[in-house]
Formats: C-alpha cells, structure tokens, sequence
C-alpha cells in the first residue's frame, strides 16, 4: 500500500464533487480493466481516458466512465480536435468535446500539438506541424477558441515527431513556449515523446527540457516506445505505448520530478494492452519517485538543475 | 391478386393479452442482472494516441492488384460454409485486374 | 484576427492536401518540404506516418467487423481493408463510426463477389456497433402496453429505442454472424437461407435476434411511426404465418421501443375484423 491509499479511500462515497487530479501516478484507461480497477486495493491516482471513445450517445462506454468517476479523479484527453489544421476547427466536435468535459468534470483536459484532419477526412494519427509564424498564429487562435468554448484552460501535449519541415523557422520549444505564453494554456509534457523526438532529431532531450517552460507544465505522460531505422540507418523510435517505460525515460522523468515538484503522471499503454497488474507496477514505479521527490525538489532554480 | 388484410381491434387485443402474458415470463428469466456489475466491455474502433508499427508494415508498401494476390487464404472460416452449388466459399483466384 | 491568420497560412505552407495524399498512397513520393535531420532524407520518416494512418485504419475495420474478418481471415482481410482504407476516409474523427461505405464496398469487391452474404454480415456488424453506443433510454415495458385502453391498441404508435435495428437479408445473416463472433462451426449453415436480423440493447448489453416470418415488416412499420393497426395488417399481408401475438411478445424482449403514444385528437377510424 502506498501512503496516499487513506486519503484516496476518503474519496470513494463522492461523486464528482472532487475533481483535484493528485500529484500521483495515473492510467490510461482501456475498458477491458475498468472491473480489475475498481476491484483493486491499490487505488490509483486518476484515470485518464481518450475524449473521441467517450463522444458516443450513451451505452457501456459511458456506463463504465460514470463508474470510474464516481470514484476516481479523471483526466480528458481529446485525440482528435486536430489544433493544427490549416483550417477552421472542427465546431461539432469541439462541441462533442465540451460535452464530454461537462458530463464528467475532469480535473484536467488536453490536446495535441499536431493535426489529423484535413478536408473532411479523418487520419487517425498525431501529423506533425511547421514550425513557422503562420502556424503558431494559426494554432494560438485555435486553443483560444477551444478554451473559450469548453470555459477552461487547457493543456497542450508536446508531439512525438519523425521528420521536420525544411520551412520551419523556429525550435519546438520555442514554438510551445509562444504558445503557452499568448494562450495562457498549460502544457503537458510528454517525456517519452521529448525522448523520441530527441533521437529521431538528433538533439540531446535535456537541452530541451533545460528549455521547456517546465513552470507551465501540469500533467505528464510516460509511454513505451519501439526502435526502428531512419533512411540513414540511424535509430528512429515510434511513440508506440505497447510495452513499459524506457528506463532512459524513467532517469530524465526523474530529473524532472526533482527539478519541478510532484505533478500528475499518467502512464500510457494503448497497444498490446497487458493485464492491469503489469500497468500498476507501471503506475507505482512512478508513484515512488514522487514521494521520493516530494520533499525535495528544486522549486524555481530549473537552470541550476538540468544543463 | 393481392389481397387486403386488415387486422381489427379485437384480434390486437387478443394477440397483445397474450404477448403481455409470455412476457412477464421473458421478464422473470432474464439473466440481465447478473451482467450489470461487470464493466469491462471491450470497445471497438477505439481512438488512441499511439504509433504504429514504424517504417516496414502495410502503409508503405503497393497494393497489389493482381488477380493471384487474392486467390491465397485458407484462414477464413467462410471455406466451411457450404454453397448451393457444391463448392465452398474459398477465396478463388481471379483472371483479371482489380479493383473494377 | 482569426480570419487573417488562416488567409495569410497558404502562401508560405506546403499544403497538407499534398501531405494527406501521400499518406495513403503509396505510389506517391513523400511530401516536398518533408527531411530528416540537417535536410536528410525522410522517405522512412515519412513512412512511419503512412504506416500510422493505415495499420490503424485497418485495425479499427477488424476491430469493428470482427465475423467478416473471421470469415475470410486475417491476412485477406487486412489487404482487403487497406484498399477500402485507400479509398475512403472516416469522415469523423470518431473511430467508431468508421466503415458505414464498407458494406458497399464489398458488394462491389470482385475478389469476394460470390460471398454475397458477406455484404449483410458486414451490415449487422456496423448496426450491431451503433446500437452499443446509442443513446441510454427506458424500453417500453409490458405494463406500459397493459395499460393501453384494447379499444385504442390499433391507433397506438411507437417511439423507436434508439439502439433498434432491423435489417431485412436475402441470406443466412445472423445465423453467419452469431456463429462467427462466438467460434461455432459454420458446417451445417445455409448461406442462402433468407433471415431478418433484429439488433437492440435492452438492458445493457447489445443483442441480436433472428426475426420470424412477417416481423421485420411489423417492426420496420412502427419503428417509422405507422399505427399498430396498419403494422399488423401490413405484415399479414406480407407473410401467410405472421404471428401478432410472438412478434408483440419479442418486441418487449427485446426492447424495440422506448415508448407508446396514442393520438386521441384524430378521427378514429372504423376498423373491421375481415379481409376485403
């Protein structure tokens, strides 16, 4: 048992009426371990489910959702608003996404820095954008609306990225720090993403998290990846949530804990999805290193800590 | 000849007294509430947030449009449904190029 | 302000239209503007969003007709989807509402042309998925039916359960689809033996029932509103062994309806119990 199972316990008879997303670990969750967890003496911190599965008109989705929520702090994570589109925002799923959070009052809410729709036509994937002016002027309107229409902040998750486009005029980080800045959103930081685009672009994951607007950060999200090959022959990791955290991840989500204080840490695994023990094993191993970092962490001195 | 039927009050009424009487029957032996604790149901078409397979799957190589790249499977349950005319349902190999 | 930014976008971006075609067309290069790393060459990269958008399309079409995959097995079915996939886009970014076309699609797919029942399984497939995320509401209870005056049960009229599908087949279809999802031998079924399916979710779970002969009629008639007098003759008329009483008993079942109305405010016709 963890020390926070108590005060976690405190909270099974309410509904909805807490919202607060814990410091502590969370999971994604898949509807084949909705029993397992509300069964399980491990209580879990938060729950966090994919918005588009849950925009349904009722049935069991929503039936195992409300179950979950009676007792769990619950995250939303929309996968499909597609912020960066060339063009207008999709007004019915935004719509559809505004539902969604008022139904189940999250704690938090988020979305891509990527796109994946594009003249009617849905692509099922996180679609990387330039980073140049007209897009972040483009993206900075479009999380305005979004945060205008839900009636709440939300946060923006940094991509895992393969390529870059040779008109890009700016660095990732700059491009989100902009964001964040004229939006007023906070950011989600995924660190296996910040791995996997760090080798797939060949720069070294600290220098961007030494410039990352970490004090901006309210969530994070660990996720298995798989290695491949660029065309060079060189490593070219896929974000693909199908197996545990890289240790390489662990060791910088680590350092982040120690530099920025316990946040809400959800752990993704959305492909060969295993049974709920093997994702709470998952989920403790980050639980430890937030207890472990609870006291101790170097609020307000980033720089000092990772460079 | 097409003939008229008109079913009248009385024979809906009859017929609904009986239906009401089997269904409180149906009702008693549902097996409905046994199922309601269990959440788990699994969801299909489900939307994620992950990658695929990487770079040597299905996306990025040509379809094959030849006839004989069709004709190959034996793993499909409808070879053991037997059709009118004798043969099964195998997935035979076709002449011409596809798709029409 | 919002209006100038997506104006002022084309000028400088490499469309995305460019990007999406590639995506799904193989044959295509991989998008100008597109590199690695220090401007190196990205064909792989590139390759890794191909194969995102495909293998994930094609996952969901197994995921979402599961007897059809099981019917013409795995690898066929996976190269089979990628076409369709190539060919049409969910059109929603909801997952689950993707494949609606596929039916058609495999009417007209020559390389299962003479699997004609396949077309309908698929059918009941993409219903039976509507139906497990349509909206939650009460089903019409025998009481509620009860309750109606006998006198005014031919005027009454139905409020469809919004997860009650009927789907009318030339072909064996839930007898296919029922063997298929649960593993039974397809051995002793005749492909060609016209069945009506009848998809609905009375309680929680998602339900399909083979329909008797007239009751596909009888449902579809209320389901669009028409009188419970008008369904019953009509289904009379449309099969010699149509059973009021059964088909009246399965659709409480099965919960069809979510509610009965009877119009008081209309001329209430005189109706004879009698053929003419």
């Amino acid at each position: 048992m963890t020390p926070s199972t108590s005060r976690a316990n405190a909270r099974i008879e309410t509904r909805f009426n807490d919202s607060t997303v814990p410091a502590r670990a969370g999971a994604g969750l898949k509807a084949e371990h909705v029993d397992a967890i509300l069964q399980d003496d491990y209580r879990i911190g938060f729950l966090e489910v994919h918005a588009e599965n849950y925009m349904g008109d009722g049935g069991a989705p929503h039936r195992a959702l409300s179950a979950i929520r009676q007792n769990f702090p619950l995250c939303v994570h929309g996968v499909g608003l597609s912020i960066g589109s060339e063009k207008a925002l999709d007004k019915a799923h935004l719509d559809r996404l505004k539902k969604v959070v008022e139904r189940y009052e999250p704690g938090l809410v988020s979305e891509h820095l990527a796109w994946s729709t594009h003249d009617n036509s849905y692509y099922n994937d996180l679609l990387p954008v330039p980073y140049d002016q007209p897009t972040l002027d483009r993206v900075c309107d479009h999380i305005d609306q979004v945060q205008e229409v839900l009636g709440r902040k939300i946060l923006l998750e940094n991509p895992s990225t393969y390529l870059q486009f040779d008109h890009s005029t700016m660095s990732e980080t700059d491009f989100i720090a902009q964001i964040a800045r004229r939006t007023g959103c906070g950011l989600l930081l995924d660190i296996n993403n910040v791995f996997v685009s760090a080798t797939n672009q060949h720069y070294r994951p600290l220098t961007y998290l030494s410039e990352f607007p970490l004090e901006k950060v309210e969530e994070i999200h660990l996720a298995g990846h798989a290695t491949d090959t660029d065309d060079d022959g060189r490593p070219l990791l896929i974000d693909a949530h199908d197996r545990p955290v890289d240790d390489a991840v662990w060791k910088l989500y680590d350092i982040v804990i120690g530099q920025m204080g316990p946040v809400p840490t959800l752990i993704e695994w959305d492909n060969d999805v295993p049974d709920w023990p093997v994702l709470r094993r998952e989920a403790l191993r980050a639980d430890e290193i937030l207890e472990r970092r609870a006291g101790n962490y170097m609020l307000g001195s980033r720089h000092a800590a990772i460079c | 000849m097409s003939k008229k039927t008109i079913i009248g009050a009385s024979a809906i009424a009859g017929a609904v007294a009986m239906a009401l009487s089997g269904a409180t029957l149906v009702t008693s032996t549902s097996t409905a509430s046994a199922k309601e604790k269990c959440f788990g149901v699994a969801m299909a078409g489900e939307n994620d947030c992950a990658a695929g397979p990487g770079t040597t799957c299905a996306g990025t190589s040509k379809v094959d449009y030849q006839g004989n790249a069709w004709s190959l499977v034996d793993d499909g349950t409808c070879t053991t449904m037997k059709l009118p005319d004798g043969r099964t349902g195998s997935l035979e190999a076709l002449d011409r190029d596809l798709p029409a | 302000m919002r209006q100038s930014a997506e104006i002022s976008a084309p000028g400088k971006i490499a469309p995305l239209g460019d990007f999406t075609n590639a995506l799904v067309n193989p044959d295509l290069p991989t998008p100008k503007g597109v590199i690695g790393p220090g401007g190196a060459k990205a064909d792989k990269r590139f390759n890794v969003y191909r194969n995102n958008v495909t293998v994930g399309l094609v996952n969901a079409l197994v995921d979402i007709f599961p007897a059809v995959h099981r019917l013409v097995g795995d690898a066929f079915f996976r190269k089979m989807a990628r076409v369709y996939v190539q060919a049409e886009r969910p059109r929603s970014p909801l997952l689950f509402e993707y494949g609606g076309t596929f039916p058609q699609f495999l009417e007209a797919f020559a390389p299962v042309k003479h699997l004609s029942y396949l077309a309908d399984v698929a059918r009941l497939e993409r219903q039976w998925l509507d139906a497990f995320h349509a909206a939650d509401s009460p089903v019409l209870e025998a009481q509620d039916l009860g309750a109606v005056n006998p006198e005014d049960l031919p005027q009454a009229r139905f409020t469809r359960h919004p997860a009650a599908h009927v789907l009318r087949s030339s072909f064996a279809v839930v007898s296919i689809f029922s063997a298929n999802r649960s593993g039974q031998s397809l051995a002793d079924i005749d492909p060609d033996a016209a069945e009506d399916g009848l998809v609905s979710r009375p309680h929680h779970d998602v339900e399909v029932r083979q329909l008797p002969p007239g009751a596909a009629v009888f449902l579809t008639m209320l389901m669009d509103g028409e009188t419970l007098g008008q369904a019953a003759s009509q289904a009379a008329d449309e099969a010699e062994d149509f059973d009021l009483a059964t088909a009246i008993s399965g659709m409480l079942e099965a919960g069809i309806f979510a509610g009965i109305s009877i119009n008081t405010n209309s001329k209430r016709e005189t109706i004879h119990d009698q053929s003419d």
